[in-house]
Parts: structure tokens; sequence; C-alpha cells
């Protein structure tokens, strides 16, 4: 009983991180490879933000919100801008290389060492029992609400504002959409800071629940293929995609072995990539895009 | 390539000849015969980057002809590397294998996953084959990882020197000649590939595959052969690599390794040896001259511990300013500057 709820927290917090992937690819057409280490800042500045004011919980996670969504705007604007247009491979590599100098600045300010902003907001992650035989931390069920807040969010975004659906329409056609009066550059920018916010939520869940050190941006990596999965065009792909991929680390650990863990999600990206490979809810005419 | 000034062909031989002036023969002998009288002055520190240069040198070439010239994206170049590496560490504690088995096994392991992931390139494009290159580095690693707890050797595969008989190559000095014949044969092997037949397929393939099969190429067979050339010469950069460390660990193939060697294509030039070259010596030696830099400045023993986030930083950093900056990579400035001296005083624009 304990595997499901372990699959269920793995694949909240998948979701919660592929979210950015997605939306970034949706509407730009650039895959994040930096999105774990934006994660990983995340979790950074929420305990750089519980060390400035102390333990005020809702204080803190309000403002690590606001420096993540700002630390989207400035990416977009000081550096991905200047990609708009560019070979989806170099503006790729340029996320890489980004990447690589966040996790050397992420080092510089902060050591290697884990820091747990949990201890400095005086809280406990305490465990509940829901049923006999299935625990779960009270940041797992964080993990899972977000999740569900933040996809409930999305969609009736989406759906029903004026700037979901121009966000749409700049994902459909960028052309067009500027051709519309739609200034691009704005919506890219949303999408980044979009992205980077729930990126940023899942790193700072994850440091709650297990601290935050430079290697976090594992976890980020290890998510993508959560959006090859459920299609990397698709936001409703990400969920059944990031519980598939759940599903296959979990019973790897389980029945397998720990390090097993680390290549799974991989195995089944190449087994959905030779079946499938435009992912369970993406459009097929996305192969022929990039 | 022609001379800024002109085009000065007017036979086949010319065509063909793989040097197009005397003085250019001249040169890159002498550059040669420099590079041969090395090891007579250098320290065994320089002896040591001269000899990581080179082993780096053949994995970039390799990168660079898949990547350049057939167009085909892999994220996955650690892993052929750890491919190599592993075929010869294994073969090596299983059944003591000597080297002359142990390299071409390496090469033909290398080939068969080349071959094994050259199959997804004929239906994933762009960034879906870098992605599932990127997933075979991962699976890759973790069965070399695996094999490693299975077998009990935690920390890595410890290996002999390569022996022929009596004759052991361990000596700093020995591994610079053998590197750099082999650089030199591998050098000419991409030299001559890229002129040939296949290598114009690559070309044609890479910048249009609907134009290429209407050429007649046979884009399904030149793609893959693309990924199992580079990938046998990967592994077999990876072989050496382990035979020259005398180890082998998973831990030495991180993804960080395939992003240097993109960051060797990148910052060299995208499609040309001279600038893989350039690029593999600028990669190699950053974070020795970072070491460098910090030594001379002599800062306080707090600084050092900053030292590898710095050099990572700066290799993050360095990648953007290129990829933004200067697409062309290296080999641009160098023509640019070359050109300009031969033009010198007249500017042609």
């Amino acid at each position: 009983m304990q595997i499901i709820v372990n699959i269920v927290v793995l694949a909240a917090l998948y979701s919660l991180i592929c979210c950015g992937y997605v939306l970034i690819y949706r509407v730009s057409r650039v895959l994040n490879l930096a999105h774990g280490e934006l994660m990983a800042l995340g979790g950074y500045f929420l305990f750089t933000v519980t060390g400035w004011i102390g333990a005020q919980p809702v204080l803190s996670f309000v403002g690590a919100f606001a420096m993540s969504m700002a630390l989207g705007f400035v990416v977009y604007f000081c550096l991905m801008r200047f990609m708009t247009g560019e070979s989806v491979f170099a503006a790729v590599l340029v996320t890489v290389a980004l990447g690589i100098l966040l996790r050397g600045i992420m080092t510089l300010l902060y050591t290697s060492q884990t820091w747990y902003p949990l201890q400095l907001m005086a809280l406990h992650n305490a465990a509940h029992t829901i049923m006999k035989g299935m625990v779960i931390s009270t940041f797992g069920i964080v993990a899972i609400l977000s999740a569900a807040a933040l996809y409930a969010g999305l969609f009736l975004a989406l759906r029903f504002t004026r700037w979901g659906l121009r966000m749409r329409a700049v994902g459909e056609n960028p052309l067009l959409a500027s051709q519309r009066g739609i200034a691009l550059h704005k919506y890219y920018a949303v999408s980044w800071a979009l992205a980077v916010f729930s990126g940023g939520l899942a790193g700072m869940i994850q440091a709650c629940d297990n601290g935050v050190e430079p290697n976090l941006f594992i976890i980020g990596l290890k998510a993508f293929p959560v959006v090859l999965v459920g299609g990397l065009d698709s936001l409703a792909g990400v969920i059944p995609g990031a519980l598939i991929v759940a599903l296959a680390e979990v019973l790897a650990i389980q029945y397998v072995s720990p390090e097993a863990s680390e290549a799974a999600p991989f195995f089944v990206l190449l087994l959905m990539l030779l079946i499938r490979p435009w992912g369970l809810f993406g459009t097929k005419e996305e192969l022929d895009r990039v | 390539m022609p001379y800024a000034s002109g085009y000065f062909r007017t036979s086949y031989a010319d065509d063909l000849s793989l040097f197009e002036t005397r003085t250019r023969v001249v040169l890159l002998g002498l550059f040669l015969a420099l590079l041969c009288l090395v090891p007579l002055f250098a320290s065994a520190f320089i002896l040591d980057l001269a000899i990581q240069v080179f082993l780096t040198l053949i994995g970039a070439l390799a990168l660079m002809l898949l990547t350049g010239y057939a167009g085909q994206i892999s994220l996955g170049h650690a892993g052929f590397l750890a491919a190599g590496a592993f075929t010869t560490g294994i073969l090596f504690k299983e059944v003591q294998a000597p080297f002359w088995v142990a390299f071409p096994a390496s090469a033909a392991v290398g080939g068969l996953l080349g071959l094994l992931f050259g199959f997804p390139s004929l239906r994933l494009k762009g960034l879906y084959l870098a992605l599932s290159t990127m997933a075979l580095h991962f699976i890759v690693v973790y069965v070399g990882g695996e094999y490693q707890t299975r077998r009990g050797f935690a920390t890595g595969v410890v290996l002999d020197p390569p022996r022929l008989g009596t004759f052991v190559v361990e000596n700093p000095v020995l591994w610079y000649f053998i590197l750099l014949g082999l650089d030199i044969i591998v050098l000419l092997f991409c030299v001559n590939l890229v002129r040939s037949r296949t290598g114009r397929a690559w070309v044609a393939i890479r910048d249009r595959d609907v134009a290429a099969e209407a050429l007649g190429i046979k884009v399904s067979r030149y793609k893959v052969l693309a990924f199992v050339v580079s990938s046998m010469m990967t592994s077999l950069a990876g072989s050496l690599f382990s035979y020259y460390r005398g180890f082998v660990s998973v831990e030495a193939f991180s993804l960080f390794t395939t992003i240097e060697y993109v960051a060797i294509i990148i910052v060299g030039g995208l499609a040309s040896i001279l600038g893989t070259i350039f690029g593999t010596i600028f990669i190699v030696l950053l974070p020795y001259t970072i070491d460098m830099i910090a030594n001379s400045f002599a800062f306080s023993g707090r600084f050092t511990t900053y030292l590898s986030a710095i050099k990572y930083g700066t290799f993050g950093l360095i990648m953007i300013v290129f990829l933004l900056l200067e697409p062309g990579g290296l080999v641009a400035i160098w023509q640019r500057v070359r050109d300009y001296f031969l033009l010198w005083p007249f500017r042609y624009k």
C-alpha cells in the first residue's frame, strides 16, 4: 500500500516540475534543460527568504514565489529573448549552458551543503497515517494539493482568460499571433515566469521535504521523460505521464535496485520514443516541427 | 578551403590534393616537428595536458562528424565513451584480454550501439533524437554502474597498462607519441571522409533531407552510417581514456562530459575540423587556465573552495557567449583574422 502513496507523491512532484517544461515548449518551442537548476533555485529562494524574515512560513513562501517568477522574467529578457527564431538546437544548448552557469552560481552562493528551510521556519514535516500501512508526509500532501491547484488554475486561465487565449495563440502560430497585435515577447516571458514559478514550487516542496542542495537539479532532469511520455506539447498529458514514470521508478526501486531508479524513467522514455514518439497526448505534427 | 584572394585550382589533381600550396606543406611539417620536440622540454604536467587534448580530440572529432556534418544531434556522447571504456574494463577484468582484443572489441560494441541508436534517427529528428540519445547515456551509465556494484568494484575498475609481449606502454612520453600518431591518422580519416561521397551525402542530408533523397542519396543508410562511424570513434576514444588513466568508473561519464564535448564543437565551430581542434584545446585547457590565474593571484584558502564552482560557472558562461555572439566559433574568428592579414593593407569590405 505504501507503494501507491509513494507513486502518487512522486507523480505530483513530477507534474509540478513538468508543467514548466510543457508551458515553455507549448508557447515558444524551446525545451528548457535548465529547468532542474531553476527548480533547485526555488528551494534556495525559500531558504534565503526564511533566513531574512524568520519563522513566518506564509510570508517566506510568498516571497520565494515572487523571486521565482522574477527569475523567470530575468532569464527570458536577459538571455532567451535573443534565441527566438534561432534553431531549436541552439536554443536548447543555451538552456543547457544556463543550467551549468546556475549550478556554478548556486554552489558559489550556498556551497554544496544541504540546507533545511523547514528548520528555519520552525515547522515539522509530520507523517500522517491515512490507512493501515499508508504513511504520507505533510509535504507529500502539499505536493499533491499544489499540483492539483496548479493544474486547475492553469486549465482555467488558459481556457477562459484573455491572456490564456493569447498564450495559446502565440504557441499555435507566432507569426499570425504577432500579426494580430499580440506582443510575442510579453507572452514568451510570461510563460517563462510561470514555468520557473511552478518548477520553483516543486523545488520548495522538495527543499522542505528533504533539504536543498545543488544536486537537486537531477530530479528535474529525471522529470523530463514524463513530458515526452505525455507529449511535449500537451499539458493534459503530463499527469498520466507522471504517473507512468513514477510507477516505473518506484517499482524499479522496489524490485530491481535503487540505482535502477535513475535509469528507469529513461527506459520508459526510450520505449515511448520507439512506439509513439509524439507521446500519449501530443500531436503527431509536432515531430516535424523540431 | 580556398584562400581569401581567390580560387586557384586548375586540375583534378589539385582538387584531390590535401594541401593547396607548398608553403602549407612546409608549415605543417614544421608544426609537426615542433609537436615531436615538445616532450623533450615539457614538464610532466604539460605532457599530461597535451595527452588529454589528444584523447579528447578523437571523441570531439567523432561528435563533429555526427552533429556538424551529418546534422544528427546527439546528447549521448558520454554514453558512447562509457561503452568503450567499460568494454575495455570488463574484458580486462573478466578474461584478462590484451589491448589488441579489447580495442577492436570496444570499437565493435560502440559500432553496435551506434547502429542501434541510428535506427531511431530514421524516425526522429532534432530534439526528439537528442533526447533519445540522452536516454542512451543514462542507460549505458546505469549498466556500467550495475556491473561495478555487482562485481564489487565500487570505486572503479583498475586496468593494467597495455602491453605487447614485453613492451609496456606506461611512459607518458610514449603515450604522447602514440596518441599523436593516432590523432594524425584520425584527422586524415576525417579530412578524407568529409571530402568523399559519404561526407558530401551527410552535408546534403544535414541541409535538407528531402532534397538529399531526391538526389539519390539513401538517407537512412547514411544516417545510420554517421552514427556507426561516430560511435566507433568515440568508443575507441573511451577505451584509450581508460587505458591512459588505468581506471574505469561511471563517475567519469556524467552528462557534463557530454556537454563538454558539445561545447567543444560549439566553441570551435560546428562543421569544421580545424575548429574542433581549436575547441578541444580551448575546453580542455580552460579549467587549468582558471587554476593558473587563481594561483598567480595567490588568493586565500577560502577562495580555493569556490574554485570548482567558478570553473563550472565560467564554462556555462563561455558556452552562452559563443552561442549568442559567435555561432561560427573560434574558427570563424581565426578566418576573419587570417583574411585580414592576407589582404592587408587592402580591406575587401
